[in-house]
């Protein structure tokens, strides 16, 4: 019963999970907008979703190491050899920021399904 | 790894963009500061950021600041025969410090500092809807 409770849940789970991480990954690359020989990265959150889903457990996402980490590809060059795009990160921060709010309210919705047909 | 490292790496770069702007706003005061502690005039200084990774594999990277370095450029040579530092030619030797650079540096660092502080509020708004899941 309980596994069956887990397994709806660990799609949604699972993508906050890695919201969060993007999140933090986008962070850094803006912290870091003005370092000499930054060179923002950021990863392919389909590709992770669907190796964390194959993975199982889902602790293929909180693990973090399964996740392939790619360097952005730098729109104008910069003199200091840093390829922070301030306008696209900023930009995918929102991104991210709106489609981490979107899986939590799922998540919610879906606890709220499960107390109701508990609860009766 | 977790939404909260954003406050760490976010935080490091505040301290950063806030010691930038202390060493500008030091330039821009000194900027006519002809004599300093060892009688030279004062020297312009920047600071060095530096990546930090943390978690390589997760992509976390702080920021510091590796140093403070001294602008190498030469001073600037003010002609002004009755100041009393000039010299027999009636050279005063002036900070080499830009000051047209100094405001860039100032605006680009507040900005970033906007950017981080902003990231560090969304990162909050996140974590505390995150606190009321199943509620």
């Amino acid at each position: 019963m309980i596994d069956r409770l887990d397994q709806m849940l660990s799609f949604q789970a699972d993508a906050l999970k890695l919201r969060a991480q993007r999140q933090t990954v986008l962070a850094t690359n803006i912290a870091n907008a003005d370092t000499p020989n930054y060179k923002a990265v950021d990863f392919d959150f389909a590709k992770a979703l669907s190796s964390a889903q194959g993975s199982g457990s889902g602790d293929g996402a909180a693990a973090g190491g399964s996740i392939e980490m790619l360097y952005r590809e730098p729109s104008q060059a910069s003199l200091d050899g840093n390829s922070v795009d301030m306008d696209a990160e900023r930009g995918q921060f929102a991104d991210n920021t709106i489609k981490y709010e979107a899986a939590l309210r799922v998540l919610n919705a879906q606890i709220k399904t499960m107390l109701a047909a508990v609860t009766g | 790894m977790s939404l909260f490292d954003v406050f760490d790496v976010s935080s490091s770069a505040l301290t950063a963009q806030s010691q930038r702007l202390n060493v500008t706003a030091s330039n821009l005061a000194n900027a006519d500061s002809v004599a300093g502690p060892d009688g030279t005039a004062y020297k312009a200084r920047q600071v060095v950021f530096q990546a930090v990774p943390q978690d390589a594999e997760g992509g976390i990277t702080k920021v510091s600041v590796a140093g403070v370095v001294e602008d190498p450029s030469p001073a600037k040579s003010v002609f002004n025969p009755s100041h009393p530092l000039a010299d027999a030619q009636g050279y005063v030797k002036m900070p080499n410090v830009n000051v047209v650079d100094e405001m860039v540096n100032m605006m680009s660092a507040s900005r970033s500092y906007q950017s981080n502080v902003e990231v560090m509020n969304t990162a909050k708004t996140l974590l505390q809807k995150t606190l009321t899941l199943g509620q």
